[in-house]
C-alpha cells in the first residue's frame, strides 16, 4: 500500500470547543477518484481542508511519500496538491486570465498551461481580460477549476463544486473529470450531492459528525446502506 | 498672477503629500494596516541620512540611492516580524503597535539628534527656480519632487498591474486565505508589499527634508496630510492618491493667498468637507489592472 498519493491517519481538527474531525483516515492512489460524502456540518470541507493545509490537525498527512503534515498551504501546492475552495474564491479584481495565471505561481510545469485551460472551456479565451464579478457563478467556477488545473497538481481537492450551480452546469463540470484523469491525476471529491458523487467515484466514504460512517466502493453499497450512513440510523436499524 | 503662482506652487506641495500618502494607501490597501507611525518613519528616513550622508557626500540626492533600499529591507523584516503577528490577533492590535512604533521612533530621535531641527542639503538647487514671468516662480526641486511622485506612484501601479508578484500581491488584497490556497507563499508577498511602502516613505521622507525643515516630532502633521490625501483620492486608488495630494496643495497655497495664516487650515477645512460630501474619495477604486 506504499504507493498511495495521500495517506491520512487519524486526523483530529477542533474549532475552538467543537470538535469537526475525529479520527478520520483516508488513502487516494493514483487515478482514483476518491469522494467524501455527508450531511452539512458533517466535517466534509475542514478534512479538505485541512488536507489543503489550512487547519492544523493532530494525526499525520503524507503525500507521495512525505510527511507534509505541518506544511503551509503554499507548499503543499508546490507538490501538486491544489483546492478548488468551496464559494470559488476568485479574486475579485483581477481578470479571468489573471486568476487562471496566479495558480500558475508555484511554478509546476507540465501539460496545463494557460492555453491548455482555455481550450477546455469555449468562451473562456475571448472573455479573459473581464474582471470575474461580471461572470455568472457556473462561468466563475469553471475559472475556478483552470486556476487549479494550471498548477498541474497530481492531487485535485474539489470542495463542493456544485454548490449554487444550475444542474446542467455541474452535469458539464462532472463530464470534466473523465479528461483529467488520463493524465493519472487523483481527484479527492467533497459533495453534498450524494447521487452526483458517487456516479463518479471510485472509492467514497461517509462521514458523519466528524467520523467515518461507511468507506468502500461505490458497487459495494446500496443506496439504502449509504443513506444510512449518510444519517446516522444504521445502528439502530441494525440492532435487532 | 498671484493666483496662477498659487496655482502651481499648490500642485507642486500636492508631490509631495501624493508621495506621502502613496506608502500609506499601499499599506492600507493591500494588508489593511493603518500605519500610524508612517510620518514618523519618513522621518526616520531623513534622519538616516542626516547620520550617513557625511560619509558619503555633501548633497542630500545621492541619499536617494541608500535610504529607499535600507527602507525596502527594513519594510520587509518589520512585516515579517512585528507587523505580521500583530495581524494575526487584529486589526485594533496592528493599529496600537504602529502608535507604539510612532512613540518609540519620536523619543528614539529625540534621543539620538535632540530636538533641533534639521534640513537636509541639495546644495544650490534649493534656490535654483524656472522664471516663466515676474509674479511665477517654479523651484526645480519643488518640480523635481513633483516628477519623482509621479514618477514613483507610476512604477509602482506598473508594477501592482504588470508583473506577477504585482497580481500576487492583488490576490493577497481580495483574499488572503485563497491566496494561500493557490500555492502563494502570502507572508513573503505581504513583505514584499510593506517593503515598497516602505521605500516609498522613505522617499517621502528625504523630499520632505530638502524641501522644508523637519525634527523629531514633524511625523504627526505628516501622518495627516497623507491620512488626508489618501481620503480625499478614495482608500486604495494610487491616482485618486495623486489628486487628493494636489487638492491638499492647492488648498493650502491658495488658502495661503487669501490670508497667509490660513493655507493649513484651509487644507483641513477642505479635507473635511470632502469627507462631509463624498466620504468614498474623489476616485474610489482598488488597483486595477
Amino acid at each position: 500500500m506504499n504507493d498511495a498519493l495521500l495517506e491520512a491517519d487519524g486526523l483530529v481538527v477542533r474549532h475552538g470547543q467543537l470538535v469537526a474531525l475525529r479520527e478520520v483516515s483516508l488513502r487516494v492512489q493514483p487515478g482514483e477518484v476518491y469522494a467524501v460524502v455527508g450531511a452539512n456540518g458533517a466535517g466534509k470541507s475542514t478534512l479538505l481542508r485541512t488536507l489543503a493545509g489550512l487547519h492544523p490537525t493532530t494525526g499525520r498527512i503524507r503525500f507521495d511519500g512525505q510527511d507534509v503534515t505541518r506544511e503551509s498551504a503554499h507548499a503543499r501546492v508546490r507538490r501538486g496538491m491544489v483546492m478548488v475552495p468551496e464559494g470559488r474564491r476568485l479574486f475579485r479584481s483581477l481578470t479571468v486570465e489573471e486568476n487562471i495565471l496566479i495558480g500558475a505561481v508555484s511554478g509546476r510545469g507540465g501539460r496545463w498551461d494557460l492555453d491548455a485551460v482555455f481550450d477546455l472551456f469555449a468562451w473562456m479565451r475571448e472573455r479573459r481580460h473581464e474582471r470575474v464579478n461580471h461572470l455568472s457563478g457556473g462561468e466563475q467556477q469553471q475559472v475556478a477549476i483552470c486556476r487549479a488545473l494550471i498548477a498541474n497538481p497530481r492531487l485535485l481537492l474539489l470542495d463542493e463544486i456544485s454548490l449554487g450551480l444550475a444542474p446542467v452546469i455541474v452535469q458539464q463540470i462532472y463530464q470534466m473529470l473523465p479528461q483529467l484523469l488520463d493524465e493519472d491525476i487523483a481527484i479527492l471529491l467533497v459533495e453534498q450531492d450524494v447521487a452526483q458523487a458517487l456516479r463518479v467515484a471510485t472509492r467514497f466514504q461517509c462521514l458523519l459528525e466528524g467520523r467515518t460512517t461507511l468507506e468502500g466502493s461505490p458497487a459495494d453499497f446500496s443506496a439504502v446502506d449509504v443513506e444510512a450512513a449518510y444519517f446516522g440510523f444504521a445502528t439502530e436499524d441494525a440492532a435487532p | 498672477m498671484n493666483w496662477v503662482n498659487a496655482i502651481i506652487q499648490g500642485l507642486l506641495l500636492g508631490g509631495l503629500f501624493a508621495l506621502f500618502a502613496c506608502g500609506l494607501s499601499l499599506l492600507f490597501g493591500v494588508l489593511g494596516i493603518i500605519n500610524l507611525a508612517h510620518g514618523d518613519l519618513a522621518v526616520l528616513g531623513a534622519y538616516v541620512a542626516v547620520a550617513l550622508l557625511p560619509s558619503v557626500h555633501t548633497n542630500a540626492l545621492w541619499a536617494l540611492l541608500f535610504v529607499p533600499p535600507m527602507f525596502a529591507v527594513f519594510g520587509y523584516v518589520s512585516q515579517r516580524s512585528l507587523l505580521r503577528r500583530s495581524m494575526e490577533s487584529g486589526p485594533l492590535t496592528t493599529l496600537l503597535v504602529t502608535f507604539g512604533l510612532s512613540v518609540v521612533l519620536e523619543n528614539a530621535l529625540l534621543e539620538g539628534f535632540s530636538a533641533d531641527s534639521h534640513s537636509l542639503s541639495v546644495g544650490s538647487l534649493v534656490t535654483k527656480a524656472f522664471r516663466p514671468s515676474s509674479a511665477i516662480s517654479v523651484s526645480y526641486l519643488r518640480l523635481g519632487i513633483l516628477v519623482v511622485a509621479v514618477v514613483v506612484l507610476v512604477i509602482v501601479q506598473f508594477f501592482l498591474a504588470r508583473t506577477g508578484t504585482g497580481r500576487q500581491i492583488r490576490a493577497l488584497a481580495d483574499d488572503g486565505e485563497a491566496a494561500s490556497i493557490v500555492g502563494i507563499n502570502t507572508r513573503h508577498v505581504a513583505g514584499i508589499a510593506a517593503a515598497v511602502a516602505f521605500a516609498t516613505v522613505a522617499i517621502a521622507g528625504l523630499a520632505d527634508g530638502m524641501y522644508a525643515q523637519f525634527g523629531p516630532t514633524s511625523g504627526g502633521s505628516l501622518l495627516l496630510f497623507g491620512f488626508e490625501a489618501v481620503i480625499i483620492g478614495g482608500l486604495g486608488s494610487l491616482w485618486g492618491t495623486l489628486a487628493g495630494g494636489c487638492v491638499l496643495g492647492l488648498a493650502q497655497t491658495i488658502g495661503a493667498q487669501i490670508d497667509p495664516t490660513i493655507g493649513v487650515l484651509c487644507a483641513h477645512l477642505v479635507f473635511l468637507f470632502i469627507l462631509a460630501v463624498k466620504p468614498s474619495g474623489l476616485m474610489p477604486a482598488t488597483v486595477e489592472a
